[in-house]
């Protein structure tokens, strides 16, 4: 008895992983309870578009952010798959295809794989900035492909369908937004939770190693080609399931579901979000649906506040929102959070003040611009402007620079804090390692 | 005779119209361990990264075990039984030091590209790593990413990834580069017990190293063996002497005839 004791090397303890467990339950939670939250049949329409875009932008960070692989291309594979799930719903509805309609996104998923091994093949032979031309060049091929196939891709109108189509399944037609959103739900929280399973295996964690350093990676066995195609090929399946989600929410698929712009939300949303942390997909997905769905009701000049928005995270935190959540989760963790939260609101009202007075200037020469017709006077903030008068520009001109000059001085006063913050937890964990 | 671990016969590399290595020959017994010396620019970086499949041979043969190497990938090289290390640490940056010596491990237990297995799950791999890192001296660094290790860690790290996965022949990139007198005495203990009973190769600048390191030394000059023998043999030689001292007889006589 002993014997067998000793013969076994190790005695491996597994704690069960509370924390996360809890984690993957309010995300469940989360999806089934947002549209009880939210119950209009608008916000229906935007949680659905935001289920599928995590899905999408979740299987963009397999590339970008584990694989370091930059692509412009990733439009292709969603794309490519709505149009094959429109298809197989249309095929669906004319009765020469027997499948449920629920699985139908899996029509989109096979597509996008078909499309990523082939397509892929090319692409991943090389790395780095080969890889991120070679995108662009299939995403361009492809876009001009589909106005060159309009028996495929539909022409100028696209391809419709009706995703009340088959024989309903327990009274579930998917007519109404609502039972749409729970297979996109569904959908979203299975690829999520794949995705993320994905991260802990042998491919994934070689993934990493491919991303870091792809020269040792050859050196211990593995082929970074092989690594980085089987990594392309996940994504591409992934991106094919929220494509083919995107054809049965909107029962039309048009040509610019493959096009530049699309792969470039992608990986602007994505860089945003942070594609340094599994979570930062998720957070770019849902603020990309906010900007292209809400934020273009609100101004016409929308894009180019997300351009300056994007601008300042490149320059100032690289890691994305989800990486300036897990630094202030790390001063949770010190305690040493509560010092800063007068820095921090010192922060956000000088940015709005700022955000006050470059936001004003640049609606005014919007307004000026594309809205000249319905007079000099415009709404802003509730206060009424006149975009032709020296008040207005001068008043707006000045909270800018207050904005600025006030900010500077906050942002001086809290790096400091932050440094010596940083130093503090720095001792800290010096000190734990003594012990 | 047995057959030789790693066999070069008659290797030649040109970059252009520059003959790197002009006709290598060495033969190097299963368990033998062998330092490679030779005055600056004589290829010996070259040699290792002829061997381990990073450059391909212009001609010449490269046997490991007996069975052609040259022409195949580095991966396929590796799968085969050979594992270098590089003179500049070549890490996973982003990685803590028990994921660099993990994924170091993973091919030779037959993982390959799993992504049906989770990699906690794999018990043989996380022993294998714990043991390594034990064996590194890193077993308390475990979880500090690649990036943030000191540089005598990170020249151990880089060791750890060489001989994780097992392989026989291993082939050292001037181990000790950068590291100060105690450190390099140090290490040199480290390295003799990490690569115990496998055949090793080399490449070194420190003559304190190479004598404790090795059983025999190639000196490579011009890109030739010119002498492997065992370290007084080869100390003994008036090839090596010439090719060696040259320079310093060279001064020696410049400072004579000042005189």
């Amino acid at each position: 008895m002993s014997r067998i004791l000793e013969s076994r090397p190790h005695y491996h303890f597994r704690p069960y992983n509370v924390g996360r467990w809890i984690l993957w339950g309010l995300f469940a939670l989360v999806l089934l309870l947002a549209p009880r939250l939210w119950t209009s049949s608008f916000s229906h329409t935007m949680l659905s578009q935001m289920g599928i875009a995590i899905i999408v932008c979740l299987s963009y960070n397999v590339l970008l952010g584990q694989g370091g692989m930059l692509s412009f291309g990733h439009a292709v594979y969603s794309g490519l798959g709505s149009f094959l799930a429109i298809h197989a719903l249309n095929a669906v509805s004319a009765g020469k295809l027997a499948l449920p309609v629920s699985l139908v996104p899996l029509a989109g998923g096979l597509a996008g794989l078909t499309f990523a091994a082939l397509l892929g093949y090319v692409s991943t032979k090389k790395a780095g900035t080969t890889f991120a031309m070679i995108t662009l060049g299939i995403g361009e091929l492809v876009w001009s492909m589909s106005l060159m196939l309009p028996e495929f891709f539909g022409g100028e109108g696209g391809i419709t369908g009706n995703r009340v189509a088959g024989t309903p399944f327990l009274g579930i037609t998917f007519g109404p937004q609502v039972q749409v959103y729970y297979l996109i739900a569904a959908y979203c929280f299975v690829s999520t939770a794949a995705l993320f399973a994905l991260t802990r295996t042998p491919l994934g964690r070689m993934l990493n190693a491919v991303r870091d350093n792809p020269e040792r990676v050859e050196f211990i066995g593995y082929s970074t080609q092989q690594v980085r195609y089987l990594a392309f090929m996940v994504s591409g399946f992934f991106a094919g399931i929220g494509g083919g989600l995107a054809a049965l929410n909107f029962e039309i698929v048009t040509g610019e579901v493959v096009g530049a712009a699309r792969s470039g939300a992608y990986l602007l949303f994505v860089f945003l979000g942070g594609a340094t942390f599994f979570i930062g997909p998720i957070i770019g997905a849902v603020l990309m649906v906010i900007a292209l769905v809400l934020l273009s009701e609100l101004t016409q000049a929308w894009l180019l506040y997300l351009g300056l928005v994007f601008l300042f995270m490149v320059m100032y935190a690289p890691g994305g929102i989800a990486s300036l959540i897990m630094m202030n989760l790390r001063l949770a963790a010190f305690g040493k959070l509560r010092g800063l939260w007068t820095s921090y609101l010192a922060l956000a009202a000088t940015a709005c003040t700022i955000l006050a007075g470059a936001g004003a200037m640049l609606e005014m020469t919007y307004h000026l611009q594309l809205n000249a017709a319905l007079g000099p006077e415009m709404k802003f903030m509730g206060a009424t402007l006149n975009t032709q008068g020296f008040d207005s520009w001068f008043g707006a001109a000045f909270v800018l620079a207050t904005g600025i000059a006030l900010f500077e001085v906050t942002r001086r006063e809290f790096m400091r804090e932050w440094g010596t913050i940083q130093e503090e937890i720095e001792k800290e964990i010096k000190r734990r390692e003594a012990l | 005779m047995t057959t030789p671990a790693l066999e070069l016969r008659d290797v030649r590399k040109s970059f252009g119209k520059t003959e790197i290595i002009r006709g290598a020959s060495l033969a190097v017994q299963p368990g033998e361990r062998v330092a490679i010396i030779g005055p600056n620019g004589a290829g010996k970086s070259t040699l290792f990264n002829l061997i381990s499949g990073r450059f391909r041979s212009t001609s010449g043969d490269i046997l490991l075990n007996g069975r052609k190497i040259d022409g195949l990938e580095p991966y396929e090289v590796n799968r085969l039984g050979l594992a270098r290390s590089f003179q500049v640490s070549n890490l996973f940056t982003r990685l803590s030091a028990f994921e660099n010596i993990r994924c170091a491990v993973l091919w030779s237990l037959g993982y390959r590209y799993a992504f049906w297995r989770f990699l906690a799950d794999l018990r043989d791999a996380n022993d294998r790593t714990d043991e390594v890192l034990e064996m590194i001296k890193l077993d308390r660094r475990r979880d500090v990413l690649a990036m943030n290790l000191t540089y005598a860690e990170q020249r151990a790290l880089e060791i750890g990834i060489t001989i994780a996965g097992g392989s026989a022949v291993i082939l050292l990139d001037e181990p000790t580069a950068g590291m100060s007198q105690s450190e390099t005495r140090r290490f040199v203990g480290l390295i003799r017990d990490v690569t115990a009973g496998k055949t090793l190769l080399t490449v070194e600048h420190d003559m304190g190293v190479v004598f404790g390191l090795a059983d025999r030394i190639a000196v490579l000059v011009y890109g030739q063996v010119i002498a492997f023998d065992t370290p007084d043999a080869v100390r003994a030689n008036p090839r090596v002497q010439e090719a060696y001292l040259g320079s310093v007889l060279a001064d020696a006589q410049v400072a004579a005839a000042g005189h």
